[in-house]
């Protein structure tokens, strides 16, 4: 399937979900569904960085807060529409995620691991002693009163915005997995020096993933406020976004943009049903457990695994 | 001070290749490794097209000659010119977009993919035009260079798992497909069967047809003396000898540096 057509069915997917969805009544389903797909965009955005590049990001954390925090910054500032500040978060991680990458110029493997954990806990101290974005104690946001499109409830908008973010992080994924540039990452992940022997312009790819990679998880964090309407800088700087966006592509598959899909909204959606049923405690231990089964006995996670079955028929 | 590229200085010896225009002239090159000298300003030519044979003792410094010739190592003086340009601050990409293109003496496969599509990251971002992902003149293209090494019976095994003589071939492949003006091999030969060694050497030998130099590092002494023109001697970091093939071998410096006094 060509990219254009592949776009314009992730599209057409989109708006049939957002169709679909305005019959159920109950809201619980909206904000269970946008946190799978919250997920889905943040696993797709590290996959591009991690998966295609092998470059390990273990401060996806970071990203997200990043887009978060632009979120908040711009209501205290201007109150912007929400499409503002979804644009302007993103752009802000893109250009950290700029900076990630120039870091692969001399951080490689392990240490480059370690560099995005610090990372985020240098940008986490940095927000917590920021006053005007509310600091430790965090900032209050009043979702708009105002609804688009005679929706009838916020959480319908944000629900709307993220199937669409979603639905645009898959098409950049895909498009860059089946490009010249996937080619290029996927040299870079087996050998970098080959690859630079091969003519591959190493640096300038990888700084190319990590924006990309970056600015996508910013834009997954930046409607997190208007959901919340609350955030304080633990939340958005939780550990748990670090560990689900790598767990999610190990266990989806790393070298496909449908990996870190199946991935995430498997894990995200036993999440949430264990979350209603049993208790939020349990989350941490099933990312743990599916971690260990799946890097055991499919460790090219499900897609490959399916990929493999399939080959052998 | 940047001395001319077509004016190589020292060495005293006469460079047989001087006046033939050059493809790569490298003049005064030196490296060092903390307090280790690989190289001592060292000086070397390559005609369009020329066979040259580089051998040396173990840890004379090939290897490190051909990843400043590269660019995957920095040398710290001297001059590094390619078709009449200087490549010495290039990083090693741009440098095979110009048309230097190496093989690694131990292999480095992109481990992941079929051996075919380790052909087409070269013919995708070499020196040649580059050929879309996945159309049929990239795959037959690839093709074409897997059947000149002897691999077209593999194209589709997964490139990590090739035995060791299969990934030389693989390497030697990986660097025809970036479409080279000067290819250099970096010991192709190593452990090879001597009817794969002739294998390899007609291969190489072939490549004179498409114009492309070869730099044919070895220490199977055989195929270096039936492949070279000229052949360069390295000891300890100097070039010590120059010239026609047959001289340089009975030079009395070379075979003391073999095989002492």
């Amino acid at each position: 399937m060509t990219n254009p057509r592949f776009a314009a069915l992730a599209f057409a997917a989109a708006i049939a979900f957002i169709a679909a969805t305005m019959l159920i009544p109950n809201d619980y389903y909206f904000s269970a569904a946008y946190t799978v797909l919250q997920f889905v965009i943040l696993a797709t955005a590290w996959n591009v960085l991690g998966g295609y590049a092998g470059y390990v990001n273990f401060g996806s954390a970071a990203f997200f807060a990043v887009g978060a925090y632009s979120s908040v910054f711009l209501y205290k500032a201007v109150h912007p529409p929400l499409i503002v500040s979804i644009a302007v978060g993103t752009v802000v991680a893109g250009l950290l995620g700029m900076a990630v990458g120039y870091l692969t110029l001399r951080l490689r493997g392990v240490f480059f691991a370690i560099a995005t954990l610090a990372l985020a806990v240098v940008l986490y101290t940095f927000v917590v002693n920021w006053d005007y974005v509310g600091g430790a104690r965090g900032a209050y946001i009043l979702q708009p009163k105002d609804l688009p499109f005679g929706l009838k409830r916020y959480i319908h908008v944000l629900y709307m915005a993220m199937v669409l973010m979603t639905a645009a992080a898959l098409v950049i994924a895909r498009t860059i997995e089946t490009s010249a540039i996937g080619r290029g990452l996927a040299a870079i992940r087996d050998d970098e020096l080959a690859a630079e022997c091969a003519g591959v312009p190493t640096l300038r790819l990888k700084i190319l993933a990590a924006t990309v990679s970056g600015s996508l998880m910013g834009m997954a964090g930046t409607t997190f406020p208007y959901y919340l309407s609350y955030v304080e800088p633990s939340a958005a700087f939780n550990l748990s976004y670090a560990v689900n966006t790598i767990a999610m592509p190990l266990i989806g598959g790393m070298t496909m943009w449908a990996g870190p899909l199946v991935g995430a909204v498997l894990l995200g959606t036993v999440q949430q049903v264990v979350q209603v049923t049993v208790s939020s405690e349990w989350n941490l231990l099933i990312v743990g457990v599916l971690l260990v089964v799946f890097v055991t006995l499919a460790p090219n996670g499900i897609v490959g695994w399916v990929a493999r079955l399939r080959r052998k028929r | 001070m940047t001395p001319s590229p077509t004016l190589p200085q020292g060495g005293g010896r006469p460079l047989p290749a001087q006046g033939r225009g050059r493809l790569l002239a490298i003049s005064g090159v030196t490296k060092r490794f903390g307090g280790f000298t690989a190289l001592e300003s060292v000086d070397l030519t390559v005609a369009p097209g020329e066979r040259l044979g580089l051998i040396g003792p173990n840890g004379s410094g090939k290897s490190t000659l051909v990843n400043c010739i590269a660019g995957t190592l920095r040398h710290e003086a001297g001059t590094i010119a390619f078709k009449d340009r200087d490549i010495g601050r290039l990083p090693a990409f741009k440098r095979v977009h110009l048309g230097v293109a190496r093989s690694f003496q131990i292999p480095r496969p992109f481990a992941s993919m079929s051996v075919a599509d380790n052909l087409r990251i070269p013919l995708l971002y070499g020196a040649g035009a580059p050929l879309t992902l996945n159309t049929q003149s990239a795959t037959a293209e690839a093709m074409r260079i897997l059947e000149q090494v002897g691999l077209a019976g593999k194209a589709h095994a997964m490139s990590g798992g090739l035995t060791q003589v299969d990934m030389r071939k693989l390497e030697l492949a990986r660097a025809i497909a970036a479409k080279p003006a000067l290819l250099i091999a970096d010991e192709s030969m190593a452990g090879l069967s001597a009817s794969e060694v002739d294998e390899i050497l007609v291969l190489l030998l072939g490549m004179k047809e498409h114009g492309v130099a070869v730099i044919m590092i070895e220490h199977v002494m055989r195929a270096v003396m039936k492949f070279s023109e000229r052949i360069a001697v390295l000891v300890a970091g100097r070039k010590i000898a120059d010239g026609d093939p047959k001289a340089v071998v009975a030079d009395r410096d070379v075979v003391k540096a073999y095989l002492g006094e």
